[in-house]
């Protein structure tokens, strides 16, 4: 989805609560929880989906030549189908299951990565990043001698195309970059960033899809990447689940990224073979619960319509932008609303922002206060850390209010030692 | 859920004791022959102390800090290095045992002369997720206090 898609639709976001979904939110009607963009709330119908596997399905994948096991398998294989068609995969065996994005771009370090990189080339991110998708790089690069190029940003928060360009030249083997930014809330543009690396270079593109697989339409055989990595646990489904989809070409290349169980063909004394897409991958028994877990979540998202998903957190994050805005004080980060994804960033005064979010605690409002795993960016903006609000299909109006009577209250608490 | 800050709990955290050591925090520099120095952060939300010490002998002649971070660990910082100056080591661990103590809950005797103004940070046990916060400068002072062990070993 691109941004004019995403002006078009946030006119006509829901306001309806969706929190009688959420067995934590209906347990805590006082909680207004705003740190989405760290980890989603579960629906009753994930929690269900667990239960239900391991109350009716429970064995190991692959395994037994009993019904029961075939039944688990059989569970795994339509979770995987079902997330793949979700996310725009038509080959679903090349969707990957990982523990979540930080696996899933591990694994690309560790195995395309280790296997083709050398002291000649050169590795992009852009300080946009989360150390998810920067440390790996570096690591990658200080082991094998590559050079390794940090991308700058524009004041507002956005990867600078201008830059970008001046740092791709033949040397170039892998660009990095996330989606959307977990720390400001910035809607990469993707098309312009692929257009721009193919036109220069033969490089990878690998992208960190953490912030945009939850909130808007993703079709990744039509982004133009090689790499996009996801995690579960923040699209509504369980923690320890998400994945990383490849192009067949690239994956079936790869040398595997960890051994064991399952991910064999054959192996003998002095040699071994590897198992076919997507089980080369997979070593060890399969979080097949979780996966199952995830593709409810996956039937979730799609009854609401990831359209409509979109557009409520932007009309939340428009109605927050415009309240925070009028409190004296307090500034906000990142490029205009109409660029981000529904993620305030923001800082109050000289009132840090843990301070801020143990306040706001008292207020039953859970944001999220510190460098938000993106150091580079905040050394940047020359902050040690902002206050984030990030909403989500369960989040109302209800919600902005209790973050802003929490905001006023952390002001005077504050305003007493001004002086 | 646990949500155990009510308002008397917030006002009993950012006394305004707290806030003033934040806005006008004492003992912030750097000391220009430290005896030891030490660089510590809290890697979970990137706050940063820097903690010079001097001694004379077995006491603590002069201690500076720098660094940033939230109300809890610079107000921490400031009154920690206001108490320590012309403190012996062995007044040091003691100071130290009780602050830790004060910090996991304990409360500190009506008598309690000890710590000091650092008893303002007593609130802080309410709030497991900012012991951290208030603890920064103190593990700084134990990296110190070993550095200048090894020194002297």
């Amino acid at each position: 989805m691109n941004r004019a898609d995403l002006n078009r639709t946030g006119e006509h976001a829901g306001t309806e609560s969706r929190r009688a979904d959420f067995p934590l939110l209906v347990a805590n009607p006082g909680l207004h929880y705003l740190d989405s963009a760290a980890t989603s709330q579960k629906p009753k119908i994930v929690l269900d989906a667990l239960r239900g596997f391991y109350e009716s399905a429970n064995a190991n994948p692959h395994r037994g030549a009993y019904s029961l096991s075939v039944r688990a398998t059989e569970c795994y294989h339509q979770a995987r189908v079902r997330i793949a068609q979700f996310l725009g995969v038509r080959d679903s065996d090349c969707l990957i299951f990982t523990r979540g994005t930080t696996e899933g771009l591990n694994l690309v370090a560790g195995s395309w990565g280790f296997a083709n990189i050398t002291n000649e080339d050169e590795i992009v991110v852009t300080a946009l990043d989360h150390h998810a998708n920067f440390v790996p790089w570096q690591v990658l690069a200080m082991r094998k001698g590559a050079k390794f190029r940090v991308c700058e940003l524009t004041p507002d928060g956005r990867i600078d195309l201008d830059f970008l360009s001046g740092l791709l030249n033949a040397r170039t083997k892998i660009v990095a970059f996330n989606h959307v930014s977990n720390a400001l809330g910035t809607i990469n543009p993707i098309d312009e960033i692929v257009r721009l690396v193919r036109e220069k270079t033969d490089a990878i593109l690998v992208c960190d899809g953490a912030q945009s697989a939850p909130h808007f339409p993703v079709s990744f055989d039509s982004l133009g990447i090689d790499f996009y990595a996801f995690s579960g646990h923040k699209m509504l489904g369980p923690m320890g689940i998400g994945g990383l989809i490849g192009t067949r070409a690239m994956l079936e290349e790869m040398p595997p990224y960890q051994t064991g169980g399952d991910m064999i063909e054959l192996v003998h004394d002095d040699r071994t073979t590897w198992n076919v897409l997507p089980h080369k991958f997979e070593a060890g028994t399969p979080n097949a619960a979780n996966a199952v877990g995830l593709a409810a979540a996956v039937d979730y998202l799609e009854s609401i319509g990831m359209d409509e998903v979109i557009a409520h957190e932007r009309s939340l994050m428009a109605l927050a932008q415009e309240r925070l805005a009028a409190i004296d004080g307090l500034r906000i980060y990142g490029p205009p609303p109409a660029q981000r994804s529904g993620v305030v960033s923001f800082t109050l005064a000289d009132v840090h922002p843990h301070d801020l979010a143990t306040i706001l605690d008292g207020e039953g409002v859970c944001i999220r206060a510190g460098h938000h795993c993106a150091q580079p960016l905040m050394r940047r903006l020359d902050v040690p850390a902002t206050a984030r609000a990030s909403f989500y299909v369960y989040n109302d109006e209800s919600d902005i209010d209790a973050l802003i009577t929490g905001i006023i209250k952390a002001r005077e608490i504050f305003t007493y030692a001004e002086a | 859920m646990p949500r155990p800050e009510t308002s008397a709990e917030l006002s009993a955290l950012y006394q305004e004791m707290i806030l003033d050591h934040y806005r006008r925090p004492r003992n912030k520099g750097t000391l220009e022959n430290p005896d030891a120095s030490v660089e510590m952060n809290n890697p979970l939300c990137g706050d940063e102390i820097g903690l010079q010490v001097a001694f004379d002998g077995d006491q603590i002649s002069d201690v500076k800090f720098s660094g940033r971070g939230c109300s809890i660990s610079l107000a921490s910082a400031s009154m920690m290095t206001q108490l320590l100056k012309g403190k012996t080591r062995v007044e040091i661990d003691s100071i130290r045992k009780r602050f830790r103590e004060l910090m996991l809950g304990g409360e500190p005797p009506a008598d309690e002369q000890e710590l000091g103004s650092l008893r303002a940070l007593s609130g802080v046990a309410r709030f497991p997720a900012r012991v951290k916060c208030a603890l920064l400068a103190w593990n700084a002072l134990e990296s110190a206090l070993a550095a200048k062990a090894v020194n002297e070993g």
